[in-house]
């Protein structure tokens, strides 16, 4: 999907490489911070590497935005550190942080464009923060505007735009003062699906044109799954989980990561999910869940070959996460030979599959 | 109407616009700046200070609390060390001001208060202090409703302008109460109603169309 996992051709860890040869752009050290008696950050460390996009993920109340926050210091913590391109910040005084804040650019999930000023002007608006001169801030506009295809736009005001394109010009405003990061605050979640994809594919764009790190935070494993290179999953203040977007997705540890990728992954069919049984049955159905190169070859076809007797594709599929063929296939087997099952099953895992004995149905379906 | 009742209508006129204007721009000028001071001090506010926001409050209501009239009077011996005398025209436009200032300050407060917190948010996160805060958007967001508040505050100011007569300062009130009421000079009575019927109509038809020209909220 990134262009730099094409290049890389590196299958294991497409940003691994790149990483290590350069600085981490924010380095979070176990991060703590409270409101009253909920942690909303308890204990969070985490890096973002240079170039790359990195997804956060949780439900509402799991500590996102107050760890978005922390990263340009509108919000403190309570202890830990916050290193923005080697700079400790957390300890930083308003002043201090405002030259700072001029590195990371911000979106919002409600765009927080001022109406008062046209498009030209909520671009312009960093710059004239910095001093700039006004020719120079409206040549910046102008060019940023075109970047996100809304030149036609730049005397409007806010309010005749569509939320697309307001959020186009959150995204031409934040780049206004030529970050080093993009932090991004549920950008989409405001969105319809179609909006989505187009602001997404606008992101990417800017990732790859521009070299421009960014860290995102989202609750749909949607925008995860389209444009990050890492996800970070935090729950309850903490990061359960973490990793390339690819190897998560095939192999979630975590429960709240299973969950959330429901969303987005096949599931059992509800009407045969409420039929299983514990005790054997008619059928058994298995989850088989595949990744890599158990995802891109001839999975099913060998194993009819190799093993004889029947299995049905109940339900199933396979997505391609990071040009990762990542998939799950639900399988019903007939018959009560428990050596015919146990074959299947000794098959599947020795091609790297993960088999799960879901249950058993007391007939077809 | 006699030429010199007619002419006596024209002077109140002039008197009555004069009061309203002069202590109109003043509790502008003080009165925005207070109501900015009481959004910033406020909790979660960009200047936040509890302690300042109650003492300024406190002020406010204290002054609001006190009938105009009797304001007027307990004034005299401010009016007096600022204008040189407690009478006229000029005296009332200081218990006016004194009066419509803490008023205005807690109208521009409630349209200062409705901008939404993401823009003052996104202007911090843009590197923005509080002055550019103030500049770039508590200001010219809220300006609509600053606006229309601005018009409510000066058509406040003409019906209290009326009752610095008490003070001899003239005006259309003062006009209305000497020949309309005391010496039943119907026509003056009638005259000075129409005036002042022409006047706030005129104020709140320019104050609206101002409002719709600035607000882009769309």
């Amino acid at each position: 999907m990134n262009q730099h996992i094409t290049a890389s051709g590196d299958t294991t860890d497409p940003t691994q490489a790149r990483a290590e040869a350069s600085q981490d752009v924010v380095r979070l050290v176990e991060l703590k911070r409270r409101f009253g008696v909920t942690a909303a950050l308890d204990g969070v460390s985490l890096t973002v590497r240079k170039g790359e996009i990195l997804g956060i993920i949780g439900r509402s109340g799991a500590g996102k935005s107050t760890l978005i926050r922390c990263l340009n210091g509108l919000e403190r913590p309570d202890s830990g550190e916050v290193f923005i391109e080697g700079r400790e910040i957390s300890r930083l005084g308003e002043r201090d942080l405002q030259p700072l804040r001029r590195r990371i650019g911000m979106i919002f999930q409600h765009f927080n464009l001022l109406s008062a000023k046209t498009v030209e002007d909520n671009v312009a608006l960093p710059l004239k923060i910095e001093g700039r001169p006004k020719a120079e801030r409206l040549k910046r506009a102008a060019e940023l505007l075109d970047l996100v295809g809304l030149s036609e736009k730049a005397k409007a005001y806010p309010a005749s735009l569509s939320g697309g394109q307001k959020q186009r010009v959150g995204i031409a405003r934040a780049l206004a003062a030529r970050p080093a990061l993009l932090l991004s605050d549920e950008a989409t979640s405001a969105l319809d699906p179609e909006t989505t994809r187009s602001i997404l594919a606008l992101l990417e764009d800017i990732n790859r044109q521009l070299g421009l790190t960014i860290l995102l935070i989202t609750h749909e494993m949607e925008v995860i799954r389209s444009i990050a290179d890492r996800v970070a999953v935090i729950d309850a203040g903490r990061i359960v989980e973490e990793g390339p977007v690819w190897s998560v997705f095939a192999d979630p540890r975590s429960d709240i990561t299973k969950s959330l990728l429901g969303a987005i992954r096949p599931q059992l069919p509800a009407e045969l999910a409420a039929r299983l049984l514990p005790a054997a049955g008619a059928e058994t159905i298995l989850r088989v869940d595949v990744a890599g190169e158990a995802a891109s070859g001839p999975l099913l076809s060998d194993l009819a070959t190799a093993v004889p007797g029947a299995f049905r594709l109940v339900h199933g599929g396979i997505d391609h996460i990071q040009h990762q063929p990542v998939g799950t296939l639900f399988l019903s087997v007939p018959g009560s030979d428990a050596n015919h099952l146990a074959d299947i099953i000794t098959f599947l895992k020795a091609r790297q599959a993960r088999v799960e004995v879901l249950g058993h149905v007391a007939h077809p379906v | 109407m006699s030429p010199i009742l007619f002419e006596l209508l024209l002077r109140s006129i002039w008197e009555t616009v004069l009061m309203t204007a002069a202590s109109g721009l003043i509790s502008l000028v003080f009165g925005l700046p207070l109501g900015l001071a009481l959004i910033a001090t406020e909790r979660g506010g960009i200047a936040e200070s509890l302690w300042v926001n109650r003492a300024l409050g406190a002020v406010i209501n204290g002054f609001r609390s006190v009938p105009f009239i009797i304001l007027l009077v307990a004034l005299i011996p401010v009016t007096r060390l600022i204008v040189g005398t407690s009478i006229g025209t000029w005296a009332a436009i200081v218990p006016l001001s004194i009066a419509a200032t803490p008023y205005y300050a807690r109208i521009a407060e409630v349209s200062l208060r409705e901008v939404d917190r993401g823009l003052i948010e996104a202007a911090r996160a843009m590197g923005g202090n509080r002055w550019t805060i103030i500049r770039e958007v508590l200001v010219p967001e809220a300006l609509p409703g600053i606006v229309a508040g601005f018009t409510v505050t000066l058509v406040t100011l003409i019906g209290a302008s009326a009752m610095a007569g008490a003070i001899g300062a003239g005006g259309l009130g003062d006009l209305a109460i000497r020949y309309g009421y005391q010496r039943f000079e119907t026509s003056v009575m009638i005259a000075v109603v129409i005036v002042l019927i022409i006047l706030v109509c005129g104020i709140q038809w320019v104050g609206d169309r101002l409002v719709a020209r600035l607000d882009r909220r769309g």
